[in-house]
């Protein structure tokens, strides 16, 4: 699967990450270096595999459902790098 | 301070320091001015990017009362307790900037401490500053920090080389002696293949044995935080202090953690220790190949039977690591949003909230950590979930059987390299393709996808000068038993070459 500019310029989008439209094209070819590397995959029989969900086969533990901590609001808002009257500050959301 | 003088105290192990600590033959506060003294005349590696002298002081001098009480009251402090320590950048460090050498995260300071340091610090030991390493541990040189390059306190012509990565600080600060012991952590690698770079010893426990709370998450299927020392035994009481059930990370193993330095009997007579076949890669240097029939031989007259077993999906695991890895970090990274903490970019007028993320994230992460990203972004994305991402989780599953059936048959120990080559030039990689950085991780990748432990030993040097180490792998949960094997493979190579000191 080779990747092509336009498919750069929305996988860019959905990383939320601006790529300039002159830099588009060697990643494109970056990207496509990579999937063709991972193209291998193609070449393992894999019926019947479940895919692996956990490193060791555990149940993952269960806690109590109750409020553990809180009341921390200044420190969350410590390293905010906009933060006002309490809450954390964004640019208008104007859709 | 009596007998022993503080002077080349930063070159001891944590085992000497320990011992010397406690029978007073130095105290945690000489100790730890030896290493400060070491760290600021090492700067040239590049190896410290947050000093933290003031801390580690208050601290060793918190464990000298703690030495003085244990001693009064006729017992031990634990045996970490003075012991100066560097830490990656990876760690969140309470009021120390902690930014995965990343500018995404720069002016980060964590209001809390990662359970791994909760736990260093509990037992004694001093933090003498943050480690730097690559850019949210993605690479294999240490070049993609936003601090700038390691450079390997190992040199041999006119050259810098890399110490390896991502924890490439922690290995350059461990070899030239600028710390006792540090943390590294391994999502691919990243401990062992630095260790090799560096003649120096770091294992990967078993996923789970150790907790990633407040660790900052690349793959988090994958990553697991180890220590890197100058010895087996070092490794053995620094991971000792590391190790157990943490409530905070679901995944972390509510399992007993053994006496591992106890482990250590130098008795492998019997154990079955696995060659995998596949790891005999084409084109592989004859000096690693000989490398690894000297580690075979070495196994051997220590009474190790020798066996050879197949890992038949292992070349797939680069693959598969490359899709599952990226998958996990965009998920992961997608927290870094200009939001809550880190870095914002500056906003042209109308700029909404998309313009800033994406200006945000363009200018916060460094070229390999955007790749990867993306590369997760576009494999998870609909219509190629099932083609790749899925099809990656079904590959490690085999992988993770091929080791299962071995030790299912018997195998108490796997021996491998570490890495393809010895340590190289920096810059040398820059104009290669990504995937050929990915290749050092060939023989370390499988080991973070089967989840199991790992450790890297130094064995020998190579004909330029350079350290080189063999890996070993272990049973799931075994880490007692695999450091047992690393320490026989130590006495035996009997590696104790140090890099001449240039910087």
């Amino acid at each position: 699967m080779s990747i092509d500019i336009d498919t750069a310029r929305k996988v860019a989008k959905l990383a939320r990450i601006r790529v300039e439209e002159a830099h588009l094209p060697k990643l494109a070819e970056q990207l496509s270096g990579i999937l063709g590397f991972m193209e291998q995959l193609n070449e393992v029989d894999v019926t019947g595999v479940e895919p692996m969900v956990s490193v060791t086969p555990m149940r993952l533990k269960r806690r109590a459902d109750v409020v553990t901590d809180g009341n921390i609001q200044a420190q969350i808002l410590k390293n905010a790098p906009d933060a006002r009257e309490g809450f954390f500050a964004v640019p208008k959301v104007v859709e | 301070m009596s007998g022993k003088t503080s002077m080349g105290a930063n070159t001891w192990t944590i085992a000497a320091a320990r011992d010397a600590l406690r029978k007073k033959e130095i105290t945690a506060v000489d100790l730890t001015m030896a290493c400060l003294t070491a760290m600021d005349a090492g700067d040239a590696l590049n190896a410290y990017v947050h000093k933290t002298p003031e801390i580690a002081l208050e601290q060793a001098r918190a464990a000298d009362a703690r030495l003085a009480a244990a001693r009064n009251s006729g017992g031990d402090a634990p045996s970490l307790c003075g012991i100066p320590l560097g830490i990656k950048d990876l760690f969140c460090t309470k009021g120390v900037p902690s930014q995965a050498a990343s500018n995404i995260l720069k002016g980060f300071k964590p209001e809390y401490e990662s359970t791994v340091t909760t736990k260093l610090f509990g037992d004694g030991a001093v933090m003498l500053g943050k480690l730097n390493m690559d850019e949210f541990a993605m690479g294999s040189s240490n070049e993609s920090s936003c601090y700038g390059n390691v450079v390997n306190p190992w040199k041999v012509d006119d050259r810098a080389l890399t110490p390896g990565g991502s924890s490439g600080g922690s290995a350059a600060a461990v070899a030239a002696d600028l710390c006792l012991g540090a943390t590294g952590t391994d999502t691919g690698g990243s401990i062992r293949q630095p260790a090799a770079f560096t003649g120096i010893t770091g294992i990967k426990p078993t996923y789970g044995r150790v907790s990633r709370w407040g660790v900052v998450a690349f793959a988090s299927s994958l990553d697991q935080a180890g220590p890197m020392t100058k010895s087996v035994r070092d490794a053995a009481i620094f991971l000792q202090s590391m190790s157990g059930h943490d409530p905070k990370d679901s995944t972390s193993a509510d399992l007993a953690v053994p006496d591992f330095e106890a482990a250590l009997t130098g008795d492998i007579r019997g154990k079955k220790i696995g060659i995998p076949r596949e790891y005999r890669m084409d084109g592989m240097p004859a000096e690693i190949d000989a490398l690894w029939a000297n580690g075979v031989a070495m196994m051997k007259d220590a009474g190790a039977e020798i066996v050879d077993i197949s890992l038949p999906h292992t070349k797939y695991a680069l693959p598969a690591y490359y899709v599952i890895a990226p998958a996990e970090a965009s998920s992961n990274l997608a927290r870094y949003d200009g939001v809550r903490y880190g870095h914002r970019a500056a906003l042209a007028a109308g700029d909404g909230i998309t313009e800033m993320y994406e200006k945000t994230r363009a200018e916060g992460f460094g070229p390999e950590v955007q790749r990867r990203i993306m590369v997760g972004t576009y494999v998870l994305s609909a219509g190629f979930y099932d083609a790749y991402y899925n099809r990656a989780r079904k590959v490690r599953a085999l992988i993770k059987r091929d080791f299962e059936l071995a030790f299912d048959a018997g195998i108490d120990a796997i021996l491998t390299p570490a890495t393809p080559t010895s340590a190289f030039g920096l810059g040398e990689m820059a104009n290669a393709d990504p995937v050929e950085m990915y290749l050092n991780d060939v023989f370390t990748v499988t080991v973070n996808l089967a989840g199991l432990p790992g450790v890297a030993v130094p064995v020998a040097l190579d004909k330029k000068g350079l350290p080189m180490g063999l890996q070993l792998i272990g049973r799931p949960w075994d880490e007692a038993g695999l450091l047992n094997h690393a320490y026989v493979l130590e006495r035996a190579a009997g590696f104790v070459s140090k890099p001449d000191k240039w910087w």
